[in-house]
């Protein structure tokens, strides 16, 4: 029997987390004194009551969407990839190369090839990590962390050496051509007399990662393949004994995994900086681990949490701007938001289970 | 290369060395307890952050001391209490610490000292001063042995020498007491202690205690040893570099001695030299960076002696009923 619904499992406990997680934020700002009420207010204001704020807001949410599907399908097969922001960083590489050395000759064709490529990228370095822990029994979360420095190291020297161009001091390509400028959000909803979306950086690859979502679904609760990396997550050895092998799994998952945290790179460097630079995954890989947890790795709630950091990190911007609160905040919020709705789980889960259970007991 | 040259890299080899061998050993603590530690990075930059404010507002480094290796302990203590207490994932704790002290270290540096997140430099006693062994002037006339000691050995900071007298108390506590055969055992085989009626959480908490000192004693290094004060983010990575060489050292003590020094090498050598040219053959500087991250891999890869983590690491332990 569970202890608690299933309802309860999914969207109370998240929310008990979050909440937790907001009053100690608040408890931050009072401490540096400001006013939480007021600092909301902001953030609200910047993020969501101008279309301008939703343009940032959805921009940042189209990377979390990828970095926490990214987290989301290696949680499935019980893995942990630290490894999202090096892999997203190899994919802006691909990108990149995309963009810059194929006549492309509409932007559509541009978008699919880079896509291709992101992906391809972001998973071949995502391969070897998942090859080790496979084959040699290297643990995964070491292993990717590893990669993520050796990926900077790489991106450095690329940047540096081969792709500069002559006489830039700036350590980034050249600008990419101009065909392959994505429709911003802009340029599709704006008209003259009602000017949507000035000047913001969301653009048609949110629409990708909205598909990247369902196409998720479907792949973890109605394909074959998803529900052997679900039945490995569950119990190695159930799914040795069913005739799944672990290494294709283990490999398999991570493949997906690092292909769509390659593809968090289309939206920052085709999309918006149109040209690779150093540090252009922003930290996004990191938050994928947040979303993850608190979207308990099922693409609805990726989704929300995706937009919930959107928000936060939209209204950061808005807070440093206006307030002496630094964009700082959000990453110790992020920090929160991990510790309880991940490490922290059980503190959250364990009174709540005995509150159902006693309830339960009274009403039989 | 000159013999002078080369004591100079040797010299900021065991400075740079030093952080990572302080973090290395807090790992060695932890992970041979059974809690594995990616926050070490984290705990470090608290720590960094804690000492410098505090040695800016009191004058005292050793009050700075005092306070980094307060924080670190918070921060311990957060990750015992999730992976611990309430048996969360171990890994998923290490990285909220990671963020919170990249966060927080932030945010209180601009409220107290509105310097965009940094201290104020540390003057006078606010910093640990490099201290002459015995002998060193006296002895720096003598050929080859002279500079040796006048430039390597002597002239370091008092923490220097605190770190490399760790390696072997670490060594003597974890092989030679009955407390360090313990911690061994409940990294490996935690329901043996438990049956021996030895607590299980305790001894983890105090592994993590020990933890929390040590990176304080590194992080303090960091900001008011080998530089003047706090900057964002400035242990880089040191963290993680303590991890991969508590992994090439396959968790033991002497071999993270060698290990940390290695790395320590390499860091100074990228500092030292942009790019090294080999007759024709250049190594870009990058290939320096990612040296320590490459050579964990290839441990961890087995291609070169395998390294086995204690057994129990990062399982949280259950009592049976």
């Amino acid at each position: 029997m569970d202890k608690m619904p299933a309802w309860a499992d999914a969207v109370l406990v998240p929310l008990i987390s979050i909440l937790l997680a907001a009053i100690l934020s608040a408890l931050v700002i009072l401490a540096i004194g400001e006013n939480p009420v007021e600092a909301f207010k902001l953030m609200v204001d910047g993020a969501l009551m101008r279309s301008t704020g939703w343009g940032y807001t959805l921009y940042y949410t189209t990377n979390f969407i990828f970095t926490g599907l990214c987290v989301a399908v290696a949680f499935h097969a019980k893995m942990f990839n630290i490894g999202g922001e090096g892999q997203a960083m190899v994919g802006g590489l691909g990108v990149a190369l995309a963009c810059l050395f194929i006549p492309f000759p509409h932007w559509s064709v541009a978008l699919i090839v880079a896509t291709l490529a992101a992906a391809a990228f972001g998973a071949a370095w995502a391969f070897i990590p998942a090859w080790l822990q496979a084959k040699r029994g290297s643990h995964i979360v070491i292993t990717t962390i590893m990669f993520n420095f050796i990926a900077a190291a790489l991106l450095n020297y690329v940047l540096v050496n081969l792709l500069r161009p002559v006489g830039a001091m700036e350590p980034a390509t050249a600008g990419f051509p101009a065909v392959t400028h994505l429709p911003t959000f802009q340029d599709m909803f704006a008209s003259e007399g009602n000017p949507l979306f000035r000047g913001s950086p969301a653009n048609v690859t949110f629409f990708l990662a909205v598909a990247a979502c369902i196409a998720f679904w479907f792949l973890i609760w109605r394909t074959k393949l998803g529900y052997e990396i679900r039945a490995f997550g569950h119990s190695e050895s159930a799914a040795r004994y069913a005739g799944i092998s672990p290494v294709r799994i283990t490999v398999i998952a991570m493949l997906i995994s690092g292909g769509l945290a390659g593809m968090m790179a289309l939206n920052t460097t085709m999309g918006e900086a149109e040209r690779l630079v150093l540090n252009a995954t922003e930290g996004a890989g990191f938050i994928g681990i947040a979303v993850a947890l608190m979207g308990r790795s099922h693409p609805v709630g990726v989704f929300l949490a995706a937009l919930l950091f959107g928000f936060l990190y939209q209204g950061g911007a808005e807070l440093a701007l206006w307030t002496s609160i630094p964009r700082e905040l959000i990453t110790v919020i992020q920090a929160l938001v991990i510790l309880f709705t991940g490490a922290l789980d059980n503190m959250v889960r364990m009174p709540l289970e005995k509150l159902f259970l006693a309830t339960r007991r009274r009403s039989s | 290369m000159d013999y002078a040259t080369l004591l100079q890299v040797l010299d900021s080899t065991v400075r740079l060395a030093t952080p990572l061998l302080l973090a290395c050993l807090a790992g060695l603590f932890s992970e041979r307890a059974g809690i594995v530690d990616i926050g070490l990075e984290g705990k470090m930059l608290a720590a960094a952050f804690f000492s410098a404010a505090i040695a800016a507002v009191s004058g005292s480094v050793w009050l700075g001391l005092l306070a980094g290796i307060a924080a670190s302990m918070v921060m311990s203590g957060i990750h015992g209490l999730a992976s611990i207490t309430f048996r969360g994932n171990q890994l998923i704790s290490g990285v909220a610490i990671n963020f919170l002290a990249s966060g927080i270290t932030v945010l209180i540096a601009q409220d107290w000292f509105s310097q965009g997140g940094r201290t104020p430099s540390l003057m006078g006693g606010g910093r640990f001063e490099s201290i002459t062994l015995p002998f060193a002037e006296a002895l720096r006339g003598v050929p080859v042995i002279g500079p040796l000691y006048y430039e390597l050995i002597s002239g370091h900071s008092i923490l220097v020498y605190v770190a490399f007298l760790m390696v072997p108390l670490t060594w003597w506590i974890l092989f030679r007491t009955r407390f360090g055969l313990r911690l061994r055992a409940v990294g490996e085989a935690p329901e043996a202690v438990d049956t021996a009626g030895v607590s299980v959480v305790g001894l983890r908490f105090a592994a993590i205690a020990i933890c929390g000192l040590l990176t304080g004693l590194a992080g303090a290094y960091l900001a008011t040893g080998l530089q003047a004060g706090f900057v964002r983010e400035m242990t880089a990575g040191r963290g993680y570099i303590a991890l991969a060489a508590l992994i090439f050292a396959k968790w033991r003590p002497w071999y993270a001695l060698y290990a940390c020094l290695l790395f320590g090498l390499l860091q100074a050598v990228a500092l030292r030299y942009q790019n090294i040219d080999l007759g024709g053959f250049i190594i870009p500087v990058q290939v320096m960076d990612a040296l320590p991250y490459i050579l964990t891999v290839v441990i961890l890869a087995g291609f070169v002696g395998k390294a086995i983590p204690p057994r129990a690491g990062g399982e949280p332990y259950v009592k049976e009923r």
